[in-house]
């Protein structure tokens, strides 16, 4: 075996590349608590302390520090840069996306348009050169989508009935196995590419093979990109990395040729955190490395991806608020053969939430079990308490679909790491879905031209009798959701045909394999409203209210009905109903290059833009008000307690949800116990209930309204300045968000008990 | 038989041990200052009238959150007034393997036929007792719920000579129950108990008092702040034999 991994142990990942099997012959378990960590060194609170000031002065700009104005981003168009040029020696990971800390690159692939209007709304003005050059002389990837969409598909577009499209940016969600450039050395993967390439088709040039030999051979050469990157800043990533320092520092790399290349809404890292614990268990040893060396380490590469930024435009920033990139990164789960794979790399990832304050990135995602080590999920669950910037996905249900080495590639969907990538792409908002199936089509709230209500479904007639009834609701809902399951579909066909063909990703395509899956992940908005409304509809009285045009613009409900999240199966079943109609409706059509179809219930913080655009509905949502995030039960509607609003959750099937159900839960801090210990045995309780009950996903905050009242109130305190909150399917900082926002969650249920 | 119910909680974090799903029960005799529950006092002013099985059923569905020795607590209102309800749903919950705790300020308390026999029955079905001892001395009891201690200090020793895992809990009021000497007598007392496996000061707050405007009553302890965590940590100290 070669020298860079002595000590190594299994064959299989010799012969091939295969990281997971690397991992599961090498790895070492970690039963014991967290009284082994160490505190930040001397380098780390100095770097952090100088990121803080840079962090204090991106803010008070207005969000941005500095935009690149001259030099189209690329894996080498930098040279090194450095959190401070007086301090490099202290950083022990390097590399940054621009020449300077927090600033940000110009990405133009995705769309000229943006590029510049995203440095135009912060002061800067884009070289006029790259007018001609992205608009004559080379094509966007915004640009292909508008040659090509339909008159519907721009209609569906305006009227918000699907919202959150990434024809103007990269569409992310394709997490590069960026350990293999620290395991197998960039050399011995092209070598790998190369042969793919010989055995890609047998000479007969048909339009899948021709467009797989270009990729593969745009890979090979990003592969190289990455070597010329890593030389900027003085390192070989050619060979294997040799010790633990070495190997953080090439998987970082490889992150960074991802997001020097790509501006994704969601840039995962992946599951990294057992995979480096093999490196440091190997360094320690050998005596080459102390637990505070290890920590500063780890410390080091989660600053590195504290600083990661993409330039957005405005409506960018009200649909994902607070400058949220997704680099989401992955610890503990359950191996196949049953082994915990939880290391004392975990523990450290959650460390440097105690090192280095709270923070929304890296997205810190913890796989759950209630098989995990109660050690672990006590620490985890302490550190959620005092931090609220965990999210928690359930391993036992993920595991017997993706295995045991798949990352998140988003907020909470799942991937085979290295072996798979999404087609991914904005919402359904299924609740405008139902008004138009009231309204016979038409839209509640766009107007045409000449001010009549714009014909945005097919044109069936609409209901007109005063009071709603459940089977021709039902009826018209049916050919409503068909037609938005069909439409949805092709329009991200169009845009994922033409981001491959625009904005290929070669640097994150390099580190998959070639011969991959691919599934196409959809999404629905409007969940808990659908299901309230359906429910209102079917067990009270619904009488609508109408406006000039005939068009429903309200409703009046009278008599009880059950709600969602109060753990009442009537109301539950409409959901699971809902669900399940929906991905069978999305499955009949064709997805681009066979992807497999899946879809999701989570809305990031799109459910306040989703909401706006939305009349009121028959829950008693009013009208451009807000959607419940996810799958989170609506505002309100909760009134039985915290199990019970996670039971209804729970009853979820996750086979018809692949792609991720998202539930955001507020718990006071009185509510968990009245100590730290209690409250984060009390969570743990909690979890281990949900999880076993199947749930999926849980984003934990455990803070009172007050703080959040008092935050908005006094953004500036000191102790604000960090304050992270989990929203759906990220964290981000709550003085970040917008004022929307902000109220937006102050108006979520919080459980608390008298 | 049927209980008066005022309300059920899916999730109680410090009302016994684990996670507890929460059976309030209508009526109290007591008519303490700083009730935040003011509404569950009128024995006749009830939400829901349930069979036992009605709550276990209820209730079991959130099993899967009992792995840590979580299961049902009773509270009120006082939940002793229905004792013959109480008995019945203890009973069955123990059938099905339900832990079980009583969350109780002793009021009803008595050593005379026939409510100490049911008494006796009842505790060898329950797991826990919660008792809130709400003041030491019988002068201030009076003062703050209306009624004397002595029973319901002879209810704790009742519960010591029965062998129940007892925990003991007092509401800190500031003003009222926080000063030193009271928090002595009251750990003198309990230290004459046995069983006692937890002791609790809980912090009082006026998050209930909108329930005595609700009702058309006026909120004594309107200008009473909650005790910071000092006061908690001193009085946690006393009452536990640290200080």
């Amino acid at each position: 075996m070669r020298d860079e991994w002595r000590g190594f142990k299994g064959t299989h990942w010799v012969d091939d590349v295969s990281v997971r099997d690397f991992i599961q012959d090498n790895y070492t378990q970690y039963d014991g608590d967290e009284s082994f960590l160490a505190d930040p060194t001397d380098a780390t609170n100095k770097l952090w302390g100088r990121l803080q000031e840079l962090q204090k002065a991106e803010r008070d700009k207005g969000g941005v520090l500095e935009c690149e104005t001259e030099i189209v981003s690329s894996l080498t168009s930098y040279g090194p840069g450095y959190i401070d040029e007086s301090m490099k020696d202290l950083e022990k990971i390097v590399g940054l996306q621009t020449d300077k800390p927090l600033k940000r690159a110009f990405m133009p692939y995705g769309g000229i348009k943006m590029a510049q209007q995203a440095a135009e709304q912060y002061g800067y003005h884009v070289n006029d050169k790259y007018d001609q050059i992205f608009n004559e002389y080379h094509k966007t990837h915004n640009q292909a989508v508008f040659d090509a969409y339909t008159d519907e598909m721009k209609v569906a577009r305006h009227t918000h009935i699907v919202t959150g499209l990434p024809d103007t940016y990269g569409r992310g969600r394709i997490v590069g196995d960026y350990r293999r450039v620290a395991l197998y050395g960039i050399d011995y993967l092209i070598e790998k590419k190369k042969q793919d390439f010989k055995n890609c088709g047998h000479g007969d040039m048909t339009d899948d093979i021709i467009r797989l030999r270009e990729e593969i051979t745009m890979q090979i050469r990003a592969l190289n990109g990455m070597k010329d990157m890593a030389k900027i800043y003085g390192f070989d990533i050619s060979q294997p990395a040799k010790n633990a320092q070495e190997a953080i520092q090439w998987l970082y790399f490889g992150y960074l040729s991802a997001i020097k290349t790509q501006n994704g809404a969601a840039m995962s890292v992946g599951r990294i955190s057992t995979f480096l614990d093999i490196y440091i268990e190997r360094d320690m040893k050998e005596g080459t490395l102390t637990e505070s060396e290890a920590q500063e380490l780890i410390d080091h590469l989660t600053m590195k991806f504290r600083m990661v930024k993409f330039a957005r435009i405005e409506s960018y920033n009200q649909l994902f608020s607070g400058d949220p990139v997704w680099a989401t990164l992955e610890m503990a789960g359950i191996g196949m053969d049953g082994r915990h794979m939880v290391t004392k790399n975990d523990f450290r990832f959650l460390h440097t939430l105690e090192n280095m304050g709270p923070s929304p990135e890296p997205n810190l995602t913890v796989l759950y079990s209630s098989q995990l080590p109660d050690t672990f999920k006590k620490y985890a669950a302490k550190i959620s308490v005092i931090t609220s910037s965990i999210q928690y996905e359930n391993d036992d249900v993920m595991k017997p679909i993706w295995g045991d080495d798949y990352s998140i590639c988003c907020c909470v969907s799942a991937t085979q790491t290295g072996k798979e990538i999404q087609f991914f792409g904005a919402r359904a908002n299924l609740a405008k879905a139902l008004l138009y199936a009231i309204n016979g089509g038409k839209d509640e709230k766009h107007k045409t031209k000449d001010g009549k209500p714009m014909q945005c479904g097919p044109e069936i007639a609409p209901i007109t009798s005063e009071y709603l009834d459940y089977d021709e609701v039902m009826h018209k809902y049916d050919i409503m959701l068909d037609w938005c399951a069909g439409l949805y579909v092709n329009i991200l066909n169009l845009i994922h045909y033409m981001h491959d063909k625009y904005y290929y990703e070669a640097a994150e395509m390099a580190l998959i394999d070639t011969d991959l899956r691919r599934t196409f992940a959809t999404g629905i908005a409007g969940f808990s409203h659908v299901i309230d409304s359906l429910s209102a509809i079917k067990y009270a009285k619904v009488k609508v209210i109408r406006d000039e045009f005939g068009l429903a613009t309200g409703f009046e409900t009278t008599g009880d009905f059950p709600k969602y999240g109060n753990d009442d199966d009537r109301a539950d079943e409409i959901g699971v109903w809902l669900l399940k109609e929906f991905i069978t409706k999305i499955k009949k059509y064709h997805t681009y290059r066979n992807s497999e179809p899946t879809t999701s219930i989570l809305t990031i913080t799109s459910n306040v833009v989703y909401g706006k655009a939305t009349g009121a509905t028959p829950d008693g949502r009013e009208a451009y008000k807000p959607f419940a995030p996810g799958a989170s039960p609506s505002y309100g509607a909760e009134t039985s307690g915290l199990l019970a609003s996670l039971n209804s959750v729970a009853k979820i099937p996750y086979e018809y949800s692949l792609d991720g159900i998202s539930n955001t839960q507020t718990m006071s801090p009185d509510a968990l116990g009245h100590t730290d210990e209690e409250r984060a045995k009390t969570l743990v309780s909690a979890m281990d209930g949900y999880f076993d009950n199947g749930a999926h996903h849980l984003n934990v905050n455990v803070f009172g309204t007050d703080k959040l009242l008092d935050c908005q109130a006094h953004p500036d305190k000191p102790e604000y300045a960090n304050f992270t909150i989990r929203v759906s399917g990220y964290a981000v900082k709550f003085i970040s968000l917008t004022k929307e926002q902000q109220d937006d969650v102050i108006a979520r249920t919080c459980h608390k008990k008298l | 038989m049927k209980g008066k119910i005022h309300s059920l909680e899916s999730f109680g974090s410090v009302d016994g041990p684990g996670l507890r799903y929460l059976i309030f029960f209508q009526g109290c005799y007591m008519r303490c200052k700083y009730c935040h529950n003011a509404d569950t006092w009128d024995p006749n002013h009830f939400d829901m009238e349930l069979t036992a099985d009605e709550v276990l059923d209820k209730a079991e569905r959130f099993r899967s959150y009992w792995k840590n020795g979580g299961g049902i607590t009773v509270s009120g209102g006082e939940a002793l007034l229905q004792i013959d309800f109480l008995l019945e749903l203890f009973k069955k919950a123990h059938e099905r393997d339900i832990n079980t705790c009583l969350d109780t300020s002793g009021q009803p308390f008595t050593r005379e036929e026939p409510f100490i026999s049911k008494f006796t029955e009842l505790l060898k079905y329950t797991d826990t007792v919660m008792l809130d001892i709400k003041h030491i001395d019988d002068e201030e009891h009076k003062k703050l719920t209306g009624h004397t201690n002595k029973n319901i200090l002879d209810c704790a020793k009742f519960l010591s000579d029965s062998g129940v895992n007892i925990w003991i809990r007092q509401v800190l009021v500031p003003g009222i129950t926080d000063n030193d000497e009271y928090l002595h007598k009251t750990r003198e007392f309990i230290a004459t108990l046995h069983n006692v496996t937890k002791i609790e000061p809980l912090r009082y707050h006026s998050l209930g008092a909108f329930k005595w405007k609700e009702l058309g009553m006026k909120y004594e302890l309107e200008d009473v702040d909650s005790p910071d965590d000092d006061a908690l940590q001193n009085a946690s100290d006393i009452l536990n034999g640290r200080k």
